[in-house]
């Protein structure tokens, strides 16, 4: 029992990345790809804040009578993390309605079969 | 014990937004949920003691992101209904779903040698951090390890993040700024709808 629990989130985490990697591979529409980038990406973020967490511990923030804290680099990491995905987010977003304007459609398929059809 | 209780169900939650967001085909309540899903998480960092994270997981994961998103949506719909319904996929789904089990399976088998979560004897507890921990209130005056961290020690760093930032907006900008055709080409079935 104490080993389920002790790893219940990594488990989750790694559920989350395949929902995530599964999206990207599967689905055809490129706005939803990018959601399922974004899905995999977090999933990331949490294994990395879960390695981080002591039990009992207070957040790393130093204070008068606080004996235990949290790992504060994996936070630091994730910090830089969050804003650069959300950077790429964008630019991907970017890339998405460039080709929306060239091809008429955001369907991978439908995108496939004008390349071949030129 | 009641950390570990709220951190179980948040991680429900977010497993279940998950599969929701994967098995929709309509893209606005697929971003809509995206939002859900990021506030979920900014509330899970909040339980696993990461507050700063939190912030911006919530400001920019739940708020910009959703906000991006939904600008793309607003750009790239059909000019038909239904406006944000993915076509249906021809995608066989046998291939993807094999590659992410034997994934999954193998980054399972990988967690087995992994510490219980929590556990103050791990090694990621036991190194640098507490170096960090106990100089950076005198070394920097900021009682925030993570902003000392941050700002102070790893400062260069930061500095190539705000590299990356301005590389993309850029690009960004370089891609969708500027002049450009007014409207896109008309898929085939647009136009017979138009002569229709």
């Amino acid at each position: 029992m104490e080993f389920i629990i002790g790893h219940y989130n990594y488990w989750v985490v790694i559920f989350l990345m395949m929902v995530g990697l599964y999206t990207v591979i599967s689905r055809g529409n490129l706005v939803k790809k990018i959601i399922g980038l974004n899905i995999f990406q977090v999933s990331v973020f949490f294994l990395y804040i879960s390695m981080g967490t002591v039990e009992g511990g207070a957040a790393p923030i130093i204070a008068e009578g606080v004996k235990v804290y949290s790992n504060p680099l994996p936070h630091v990491l994730i910090l830089t993390a969050i804003v650069v995905g959300v950077a790429t987010t964008a630019l991907a977003l970017a890339l998405v309605v460039r080709i929306k304007e060239t091809y008429g459609t955001i369907e991978e398929d439908e995108i496939h079969n004008l390349d071949h059809s030129l | 014990m009641f950390d570990v209780v709220v951190d179980i169900v948040l991680l429900t939650f977010l497993a279940t937004t998950s599969v929701a967001i994967m098995r929709m085909t309509n893209l606005f309540a697929i971003v809509m949920l995206f939002g859900i899903f990021s506030l979920l998480s900014a509330g899970l960092f909040v339980v696993m003691d990461a507050p700063d994270v939190a912030f911006t997981e919530a400001a920019v994961g739940a708020g910009i992101s959703t906000v991006l998103m939904l600008t793309t949506l607003a750009l790239v719909k059909r000019s038909k209904a239904p406006y944000y319904d993915e076509a249906p996929k021809i995608h066989t789904a046998w291939l993807p779903l094999i590659v992410v089990i034997v994934t999954g399976s193998a980054l399972i088998y990988g967690t087995w040698d992994i510490p219980n979560f929590g556990s103050a004897d791990a090694p990621s507890q036991t190194h640098v951090a507490r170096f960090y921990l106990e100089n950076s209130l005198p070394d920097t005056g900021v009682p925030n390890t993570v902003t000392a961290v941050l700002a102070s020690y790893r400062g260069f760093d930061t500095l190539g993040e705000v590299t990356v930032i301005f590389t993309a907006a850029v690009a960004v900008m370089l891609l969708i700024g500027g002049k450009r055709p007014k409207s896109a080409p008309k898929t085939e079935d647009e136009e017979a709808q138009d002569e229709a």
